[in-house]
């Protein structure tokens, strides 16, 4: 139908040819038609003479876009009209409908916690400079008002540098309801692929509820400002009542697991500064906790993103706008400014690594020790060409790496530091340092953006490099001292300790209630917690820095050494050595708790609650028409994943842990459990 | 390929000798062929034999395209790079200053969010989504069928017929379908983009404080009766849980809410359904009301029902009742595709039964009879009257009560003149068309010649005896809404029969909770002509189609201005007759009575239409319309005073624009 209108259309305007760089030419030819004397051609010579004049590049322009859009929407037409099955991807049928053909259907409601970053946040109120913008996203959707008005965008995404709340006058709230963390960005699926397959199953709104939170701020301020927590509370008992007291599965991914671990001590805990539920409140509503990719110990990606503002890809800015990113991109100090943003936001403390030396190593030790980085190239090596006996204890096979990997040491400077045994580190004690000099740096010079290391003086910063090496534990010294705001805020609000007696009743406050090797879990012995996350890619452990070369307006002093490699097959990678994990959070962190910290009836879990660990072995897509995969396990793309999906799916509809398999395990995760020392 | 094909082809024919030049200009596509041919002698002699240019047809087209599409990405960037406040700028060069908002002015005032705000939508204005459909509605899944851009009605109609509709036994979801509402304040800010609906309000409420936490969007499936949203969704006990929420986490201050059209029949219904006690109701004891609701402020509340309501069921045709209408003008318009577009429309509808809620309530009492109505005299132009005192007003009496009459002379006529036979007991007979070859259902298939001769042999049709009427041409769409809905008086409200749920949404047979400290408004627009009765007559006998339309060709002309093509008009919102909107108000529950035991405070705020200036105010700020006044900052201004603490007193009790008063004066209701 269209081909033939365009014909038709072609025959209509039947111009003559002219040939684009032939304005000569053309110049030439003119006299022979005036041989034709009649006033209608006189006419039409003139005609002729414009057209002339007009054909330039602008024309050749107009004509290659012209041709191009054309394509473009012949293209589009005949995707359009072409039937599903044709386009040569044979969908696999989806979890849901199998599952729906197997009979499961609908039956304990659906709680969805979304992690860091993935929920989306929208105007209520700004500045000026945002008009226009009421009650669309800033974050989340299509990041366009980054490239229109960036430093608009920052100021109001970031929050009040004392009080870790909103500044006068801009109000930026969390998106509510399942659109809050579905797509991330258009096309970018977080929860949408799971939701469609509950929805398979009959699912819908009145059973499916997202506990959409603005991520930004501590936890207990969500309450504070939102009152996120009782609306969660509010809507999980509303659930329970309207759907036949059928308990619920909550189902938290990534920051959102530590997220709900805070609602669960809240809950409980009396009012003024808790929910009063009441202590049997999670018993009587909780059926299981299913976190996905959960960081329950920390990230030490967290480390770098507040140290230097550098993680791979934390808070995925970077990839999302990789142009605003690159430093001194339109002469603005880029990096400073997401800097300044992000250590406005006090939920990223909660992701630092929890349990210090203990958990994440000392100076000589790590649990990780023994394990090789090639192990997660070569697990995906070997699942691709069918191989699929990889069990987990042959990690030591492939152990290859000369010197062991000083995992512990979080943060060294310069790639000797990482590797030199401890005694021939030295020592300082960061607080000495601490303040003594605020020597004003003048560094109002480069257009007042605020990181706090403008009131740092390069000695001190010398110093602080001439530590060497930093653990879990001394870390945060150091990051007391370059950040000495921010820490102080947040650490009003998350600790990240070890609790020697957890009856004691400091540990009633609600700095504690994130980190589970600080609280209790709640006397519900018939819940169950589940740890799926994806093992198999290489995830980032700890980090070589190096100082930045001086300059006037680079006013942050580390970054990471990008130069540090090992040899082939090491673990050390421009300048970040890593291990077995999902992309974001390392196996140690996402399965510790599940594996040994509250396995069985420990001090952590008193009433036993029975956990079950189930990893995902991550598969790359096999070709593009995939997308991002239908056995991923990276970190947001295991959302994606058939075998999870179709794991929360079978809970949903009522299935025990012991009936979905029991733990189910890739990684040296056991083995690793066993090497940390930590009183159960 | 075929375009490679042809091109080829063409290149061909141009090296072919051309033929020598013709005079006629008319051939214009011979003509630039042989100049063609010249210039590519030319080209030839010029470029020694070098493959020449092609400077075809397409190549124009590109051209074309590449032309259009360039200035518009040109435009398209300099729209994108403007500053946000220039089209304010332009605006106020051309029409003077704008007042501001009246969420800044109140702001300035030093007003701030207080009580927590709950919308209630009407019919219509909801957005709904698809969760489960069948095999061609592929691709759907959790994007709006209703609200937006209604873009799948086009591509593909009788899908989303499919989808909207319910069942027609039960009115729930047809198997394999499931229609949700949409949830959250996106639900009914803009029905379709562009057109505001709540989104002025809530942005007016921003202004002085509100964000989600203390708004809540109660939106439910409109097509369904109200019961059903809660049997199906378990809407109220939703509703229920998050006023209790907002409530609590407000510092105990009572939410006000605001419903609009049907949301507060739906709100009346809530009342009643909150502190009955389970498992028909939502069991929140007798005091739930006075305990978390400070103010209910109706917008263009249709408490007795819509005149258009009777069309709409009757012959599909109200002139917008369910704004599909206006929206989708070419596929409702009759034939189009060769398809029944109307009956298709009238299936869907009819398996709605909230549009049965809005069925004119109370009978004769309310609505008039043969020789009688409230209103009784014309003044549907009453502001016209206004203006030219000179006139005398020549008021016309019009017989409002009789709201369906067969021919105009009937309409007209005097009572003890009509010859009316009673169709109840006629025989239906058979349509001797086979119903199969319409494989559209509406139950007038299930309709003789004889019955449809006895419908429009009883002539007249008041409020009363057009329940009977549908009664009998739509006998199944009937039973189910008499389940659900009821139209009557109440004599004695104590009686137990009602505490059926189906009395719930009529104020005439329900009694107002007890809550003393509660207010209620009810706030709508005067003078626009809304329909009020109609003239109706036969069809054209054909294959498939509904027998009755209203008979567009029946003028009053200059003489009685209220009859235009088919309709008498009153005063109103263009929707809902003042007298719908506000009887209750204005008498039926002002001061103690016995629909009122409490004694609840109502307050009457009319808004005088006045349309919008020019075209740059889009649909105005001082409207009356329906939906246009959610947008009217007279009525924000009164919603956000409330909502942030004010009481109808100090907002200035009554303000009336209509005879409202009067006409509730003449209606005869036992108190």
């Amino acid at each position: 139908m269209a081909s033939r209108s365009i014909l038709r259309f072609r025959k209509l305007c039947y111009v003559e040819p002219v040939s684009s760089p032939s304005v000569k030419f053309q110049s030439f030819q003119t006299p022979e038609v005036e041989k034709t004397d009649d006033s209608s051609v006189e006419k039409k010579q003139w005609k002729r003479k414009k057209q002339q004049r007009g054909w330039r590049c602008i024309d050749s322009c107009c004509w290659v876009i012209g041709y191009m859009c054309t394509a473009w929407w012949v293209l589009m037409l005949l995707y359009h009209s072409l039937p599903v099955a044709l386009t040569g991807f044979q969908v696999p049928e989806s979890p849901g409908t199998r599952l729906k053909g197997e009979g499961l259907t609908a039956l304990h409601p659906v709680v969805l916690v979304p992690g860091i970053v993935t929920g989306g946040l929208e105007l209520w109120e700004g500045r000026p400079c945002a008009e226009g913008l009421f009650r669309k996203r800033l974050w989340g959707g299509g990041f366009t008002e980054i490239f229109k008005r960036p430093l608009c965008w920052l100021e109001h995404l970031s929050l009040d540098n004392e009080t870790g709340l909103d500044p006068p006058g801009i109000r930026v709230r969390a998106v509510p309801g399942l659109v809050a963390a579905d797509y991330f960005a258009p096309g970018y699926f977080v929860w949408a692929v799971l939701i469609e397959n509950l929805a398979r199953m009959g699912y819908e709104g009145k059973n499916m509820h997202m506990a959409a939170y603005d991520w930004r701020l501590s936890f207990q301020n969500t309450e504070i400002r939102d009152q996120a927590l009782s609306r969660l509370k509010s809507k999980i008992e509303l659930m329970y009542v309207t759907n036949g007291y059928k308990k619920v599965v909550v189902v938290p991914h990534s920051m959102g697991a530590i997220y709900f671990l805070h609602f669960m001590k809240w809950v409980e805990t009396p009012p003024p500064k808790g929910g009063g539920g009441g202590p049997s409140w999670c018993a009587k509503h909780i059926k299981a906790i299913m976190n996905i990719g959960p960081a329950f110990l920390g990230v030490p990606k967290a480390v770098s993103n507040i140290f230097s503002a550098e993680g791979k890809d934390v808070a995925y800015i970077r990839a999302m706008a990789p142009g605003v990113l690159d430093s001194e991109f339109l002469g603005l100090q880029t990096f400073e400014h997401v800097m300044r943003a992000c250590r406005t936001w006090d939920s990223i403390v909660s992701i630092l690594p929890k349990g210090g030396d203990a958990i994440w190593g000392n100076l000589d030790w790590s649990p990780e020790d023994g394990q090789s980085c090639d192990r997660a190239k070569k697990g995906y090596l070997q699942s691709t060409s069918g191989d699929n006996n990889f069990s987990h204890n042959d990690g030591n096979r492939i152990f290859q790496v000369k010197e062991p990997v000083k995992y512990g040491r979080i943060i060294s400077f310069g790639k000797e530091s990482s590797q030199l045994s401890s005694s021939q580190l030295p020592r300082l004690d960061l607080k000495d340092l601490i303040h003594k000099d605020s020597a004003t740096n003048s560094k109002s010079s480069c257009g007042g953006v605020w990181t706090e290391y403008g009131e740092v003086s390069s000695e001190s910063i010398r110093r602080v490099t001439e530590n060497k090496a930093y653990t879990a534990q001394t870390l945060f010294d150091l990051l007391r001292f370059v950040a000495p705001k921010m820490m102080q805020r947040a650490e009003a609000h998350f600790s990240h300790g070890i609790a020697d007696n957890l009856d004691d009743p400091k540990y009633a406050h609600y700095k504690y209630w994130s980190n589970p090797l600080e609280t209790k879990l709640p006397v519900a012995p018939d819940m169950e917690i589940y740890c799926l996350y994806g093992v198999g890619i290489a995830t980032e452990r700890s980090y070589v820095y190096k100082m930045s070369p001086p300059n006037k307006c680079k006013s942050i002093p580390f970054r990471i050494d990008g130069s540090a490699d090992g040899e082939a097959g090491s673990c050390l990678k421009n300048g970040i050595h890593f291990v077995d994990g999902d992309d974001s959070v390392p196996v140690l962190s996402a399965g510790f708790m599940c594996a040994k910290g509250w396995r069985g009836r420990t001090r952590f879990n008193p009433s036993g609650i029975a956990t079950y660990i189930r990893e995902y072995r991550h598969k790359p897509p096999a070709s593009l028409l995939e997308g991002r995969g239908i056995e991923s396990g990276a970190h947001v793309d295991i959302m994606g994943n058939v075998a999870l999906i179709e794991d929360v799916l079978r809970v949903a509809a009522g299935a025990n842990g012991a009936q979905t398999g029991g733990d189910r395990i890739y990684s040296d995760i056991m083995r690793i459990s066993e090497r940390i020392n930590l009183q159960m | 390929m075929s375009f490679l094909r042809r091109r080829k082809g063409k290149a061909a024919s141009d090296s072919e000798p051309p033929s020598p030049p013709i005079g006629d200009e008319s051939e214009k596509e011979k003509e630039p062929q042989t100049q063609k041919g010249q210039q590519q002698k030319q080209n030839h002699k010029k470029n020694g034999g070098e493959k020449p240019h092609k400077w075809s047809c397409v190549d124009s087209c590109c051209w074309f395209i590449g032309f259009i599409c360039s200035i518009w990405w040109l435009l398209l960037f300099l729209y994108n790079a403007m500053p946000a406040s220039f089209p304010q700028y332009v605006t106020e060069a051309i029409t003077g200053p704008m007042t501001d908002p009246p969420g800044v002015k109140l702001r300035k005032e030093g007003l701030t969010a207080k009580h927590p705000v709950v919308f209630v939508p009407g019919i219509v204005t909801g957005g709904l989504e698809l969760w489960e459909g069948h095999g061609c509605a592929d691709g759907l899944f959790r994007k709006r069928l209703w609200g937006g851009t209604f873009g799948e009605l086009y591509k593909r109609p009788l899908c989303w017929v499919e989808h909207m509709s319910l069942d027609n036994e039960t009115g729930l979801d047809p198997p394999g379908v499931r229609v949700r509402p949409v949830s959250g304040l996106v639900a009914a800010d803009y029905f379709a983009p562009g057109y505001f609906v709540w989104a002025v309000l809530i942005a007016n409420l921003a202004r002085i404080g509100y964000e989600e936490k203390t708004m809540y969007m109660a939106s439910y499936d409109w097509r369904i009766s109200f019961q059903n949203t809660e049997v199906r969704d378990q809407t109220l006990s939703r509703i229920k849980s998050n006023i209790e929420l907002m409530v609590a986490t407000n510092g105990g201050n009572k939410v006000v809410v605001i419903p609009h059209s049907m949301g507060v029949l739906y709100f009346l219904h809530f009342m009643k359904w909150v502190e009955a006690p389970g498992p028909m109701g939502g069991g929140g004891g007798s005091d739930w009301c006075a305990k978390h609701i400070k103010a209910v402020m109706n917008i263009g509340g249709p408490f007795l029902g819509v005149p258009k309501a009777i069309a709409g069921i009757f012959s599909m045709e109200a002139r917008d009742i369910a704004v599909a209408r206006a929206f989708a003008p070419g596929v409702l318009d009759k034939d189009v595709f060769g398809l029944q577009t109307l009956q298709h429309m009238m299936r869907m509808t009819r398996t709605w039964d909230a549009t049965m809620s809005m069925i004119p309530k109370g009978g004769d009492t309310i609505w008039g009879g043969l020789d009688w109505s409230p209103e009784g005299y014309c003044n549907c132009s009453a502001k016209k009257v206004k203006n030219n005192d000179t006139n005398g007003a020549v008021e016309k009496i019009v017989n409002y009560g009789r709201i369906v009459s067969f021919g105009k002379d009937v309409a007209e006529a005097d009572s003890s003149k009509i010859e009316m036979i009673d169709f109840r007991d006629a025989v239906k007979g058979n349509y001797l068309a086979n119903a199969t070859q319409c494989d559209v259902w509406t139950e007038y298939h299930e309709m003789g010649v004889g019955g449809v001769k006895a419908v429009a042999d009883y002539k007249v049709y008041t409020a009363g005896s057009i329940l009977d009427l549908f009664h009998f041409v739509a006998p199944k769409l009937m039973a189910r809404g008499d389940n659900h809905f009821s139209y009557g008086i109440a004599d004695n409200l104590d009686d137990p029969k009602y505490e059926h749920y189906k009395y719930w949404s009529n104020p005439l047979e329900t009694k107002l909770p007890n809550a003393p400290d509660m207010e209620i408004y009810s706030m709508y627009g005067v003078g626009i002509p809304t329909e009020r009765a109609y003239v109706y007559k036969l069809t054209p006998s054909a294959e498939c189609y509904i027998p009755f339309q209203i008979d567009t060709s029946a003028e009053g002309g200059s003489e009685d201005p209220c009859l235009k093509g088919g309709i008498f008009s009153t005063d109103g919102d263009e929707t809902v007759p003042v007298l719908s909107a506000g009887f209750m108000c204005a008498k039926g529950w002002r001061g103690k009575t016995r629909f009122n035991p409490a004694g609840i405070p109502t307050y009457i705020r009319e808004y005088d239409h006045a349309p919008p200036a020019n075209l740059l105010e889009g649909r105005g700020t001082q409207s009356g319309a329906h939906v246009d006044i959610m947008g009217n900052f007279a009525l924000i201004e009164d919603v956000l005073r409330v909502a942030a603490g004010a009481t109808g007193e100090e907002l200035g009790g009554d303000k009336v624009h209509s005879d409202i008063f009067k006409w509730s004066e003449r209606i005869n209701l036992d108190l």
